[in-house]
């Protein structure tokens, strides 16, 4: 059972410190809204915990084992339980949509080429792209790129699914069909950390909602709640911004 | 037998070699100089001129671009003076490298041309600028930016070219290295301070037209 | 035209003659294709070596770095005469040919080392991400993610470098490599009017550089497409 717990994490970039202090933690079956300003830190937050960017301090823990972002083996063992979604997609440019979910699985965790494809047909069929498989992405709509991308992080059976901002790239017209996917998966329990700007989906499918601002969290509470009343003049602020701006 | 390195011998002809550079960054001047000129014709009478005159440019490019420049001084260095035309060694080589770089320039300039945006001409026309204000205002300054990265690489790689003219005799900086060579017999010695002394002067002229892009025409450039 | 020139003609166009400027053409081409493969094959290794992390290989990325911008910045002929006369020292003869090899591939790797590296520089840096967080090992994400990427920007400017090795290589005439200009000056040592030796090398040339330019536009076009043919 994934439990993830992040404590007193920082990072940096050239020597600017972004993340000053997050802790949260991810127990097995929670979908977690991560909502916030953008250069709040969300990004960085997620880049760091998939070992894309080395923390500066704090501790990440997974069933309790440290993870030790210095070690090839731990980033190793975390990446083969943790997937991640980008908010660019990020799709292989040289693979189609099948290519791009069977890869890994097969060249790199080494599993029979037909047992993955099955389950990669499957997967992009569960994400709406079964007449799509073998296109490749720059024949693909951002939204088609995005449902790839989730599909491809599936096929690695992460344990935890990291979503950074994946309809923020949309036009508002394909968000719909990116939503209902991630609403299928949280249905199914799988646990997740979204981070999103879609207020309204948060709240349906959060179990708990966290506020980022300035490279920590600043409120944390229930979606019905936090929405309802903000503690913190932050989220007040960003919240109250946020709805008049989407509704 | 074993051989010993020894620079020592070398050293002291080093002002003579590096007299020698000076030589060969001032041949590459001129010929990049005189290719300028050729080479702004040629990308006029490309864009600009008549069709005969277009197709005589593009001849004259395809064929100096299609074969090796030390063939072509080769060409004017024993054709011209059977043709009763006497020229230097160095008179030769200027030659040839010019008519050589008058055909890369033509094509690196006619391309500069390609790139000034109509939006702009159109925005000078509805400015009311005449013809002779627009294209100093808008094309020249849009050309010389687009252009000087190109150009300055351009220039280096003359700067390079310019030891074939020690095949003629010229005594640049590889053929003050044959004299010393000759004189010394210490051939890998001479050669590799050359060498060095090549990747300093390219690097001097490098740093140099990356300043002057800078300051005068608001051109960055990457130093290396 | 000076005198004489016309009534030669017969004399200078024989089988004889043909047969030993085209033999000199094909160690030409020769000569620059030993260059170019050599040069993609080291320059590429230089050019992963410089994508590499970590401290451990730091002072090879250092020195690919360091060969690259050096060997950028000597001329062809001074290569040649380094190579030329370092292989005397060690008292064994080199056979001309092997030290034009030499010499166009150390200066055909520096340049091919900077155009692998554009190229590898192409393919975007989330590309790199998404490998890495699905546990791809360096060499797999080049193999199965870059390389297929990059390869299209890296065909067109390493043909050009080819032909434009084409011509460079008419330097290793200068040490003795028997290459199409070599042949051409020994026709003329041989009392043929320049004009005729120089004029038909040059055409010689032409012949070579000119349909592969060519080529290489079309093949320009040809990879130009959309990333992933
Ligand atoms: N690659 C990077 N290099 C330097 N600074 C970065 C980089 N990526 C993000 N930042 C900075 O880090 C801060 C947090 O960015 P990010 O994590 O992307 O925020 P969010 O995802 O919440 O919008 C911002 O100030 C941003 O400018
Ligand atoms: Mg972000």
């Amino acid at each position: 059972m994934p439990d993830l717990a992040i404590a007193d994490l920082h990072a940096a970039y050239a020597g600017r410190t972004v993340l000053g202090g997050v802790s949260l933690n991810v127990a097995s079956g929670d979908v977690v809204g991560m909502i916030g300003p953008s250069g709040s830190g969300k990004s960085t937050l997620l880049r760091v915990l998939v070992g894309l960017l080395p923390p500066v301090s704090g501790l990440v823990t997974l069933d309790g084992a440290t993870v030790d972002y210095r070690r090839k083996a731990d980033v190793r063992a975390l990446r083969d339980r943790l997937a991640i979604v980008f908010q660019q997609y990020n799709l292989f440019q040289n693979m189609t949509a099948l290519e791009n979910v069977m890869v890994a699985p097969v060249r790199i965790r080494g599993r029979p080429r037909t047992e993955v494809r099955a389950e990669a047909i499957d997967l992009l069929s569960r994400v709406g792209l079964s007449e799509r498989m073998n296109a490749y992405p720059d024949q693909l709509s951002g939204g088609q790129q995005q449902r790839v991308a989730i599909a491809r992080a599936l096929a690695l059976k992460p344990e935890i699914l990291l979503l950074d901002e994946v309809t923020s790239a949309l036009d508002p017209e394909l968000v719909g069909d990116v939503l209902d996917v991630i609403r299928g998966l949280a249905a199914a329990g799988m646990t997740m950390l979204i981070v999103s700007h879609e207020m309204s989906f948060i709240r349906d499918v959060a179990s708990r909602v966290v506020m980022m601002a300035d490279g920590s969290i600043v409120e944390e509470g229930r979606p019905a709640e936090f929405f309802r009343e903000p503690q913190t003049e932050r989220a007040r602020a960003f919240v109250g911004r946020i709805r008049w701006h989407r509704d | 037998m074993t051989y010993t390195l020894q620079f020592g011998q070398v050293t002291r002809y080093l002002p003579f070699l590096a007299e020698g550079g000076l030589i060969s960054l001032a041949l590459a001047f001129l010929a990049f100089a005189g290719g300028m000129v050729l080479g702004l014709l040629g990308a006029m009478g490309r864009t600009f001129g008549p069709r005969a005159v277009q197709r005589g440019v593009q001849a004259y490019v395809v064929f100096f671009t299609n074969t090796p420049q030390l063939v072509q001084i080769y060409f004017l260095f024993f054709v011209l003076p059977e043709a009763g035309i006497l020229l230097s060694p160095f008179q030769a080589v200027l030659l040839g490298m010019t008519l050589n770089a008058g055909a890369y320039l033509t094509e690196i300039q006619r391309a500069g041309f390609a790139t000034v945006p109509r939006g702009e001409l159109d925005a000078a026309e509805t400015l009311g600028m005449s013809l002779t204000q627009s294209v100093r205002l808008v094309i020249l300054p849009h050309v010389v930016k687009t252009l000087y990265a190109p150009l300055s690489n351009q220039y280096i790689i003359m700067v390079l070219g310019t030891s074939m003219a020690a095949v003629f005799g010229v005594e640049e900086l590889t053929g003050r290295a044959f004299s010393v060579n000759a004189e010394t017999f210490r051939s890998v010695e001479v050669f590799s301070i050359v060498g060095a002394m090549y990747i300093v002067l390219t690097l001097i002229a490098t740093l140099a037209l990356s300043v002057v892009g800078r300051l005068m025409f608001r051109v960055r450039m990457p130093t290396l | 035209m000076p005198h004489g020139v016309i009534e030669q003609i017969p004399r200078f166009l024989t089988w004889y003659n043909a047969a030993f400027l085209l033999r000199a053409a094909s160690f030409t081409l020769a000569l620059s294709a030993v260059g170019s493969v050599v040069g993609i094959l080291a320059g590429g290794a230089i050019a992963v070596l410089r994508r590499t992390r970590g401290w451990a290989l730091a002072p090879l990325r250092g020195l690919g770095t360091l060969y690259v911008e050096l060997f950028r910045r000597i001329p062809f002929l001074v290569t040649l005469l380094l190579v030329f006369y370092a292989t005397q020292l060690g008292g064994y003869d080199m056979p001309l040919f092997a030290i034009g090899a030499i010499a166009v591939s150390l200066i055909s790797t520096a340049y091919l080392a900077e155009i692998v590296r554009a190229g590898l520089a192409s393919v975007h840096p989330n590309q790199w991400h998404s490998a890495a967080v699905a546990n791809f090992s360096f060499m797999q994400t080049l193999r199965l993610v870059v390389i297929p990427q990059a390869w299209s920007v890296v065909l067109p400017p390493a043909f050009g470098f080819f032909i434009m090795f084409l011509k460079d290589t008419a330097l290793a005439s200068q040490v003795g490599v028997v290459e199409l200009t070599y042949a051409g000056k020994t026709l003329n040592n041989r009392g043929f009017a320049p004009v005729l030796t120089f004029g038909a090398v040059l055409l010689l040339y032409f012949a070579m550089s000119y349909p592969l330019t060519l080529l290489g536009r079309r093949l320009e076009v040809l990879v130009a497409r959309p990333r992933h043919r």
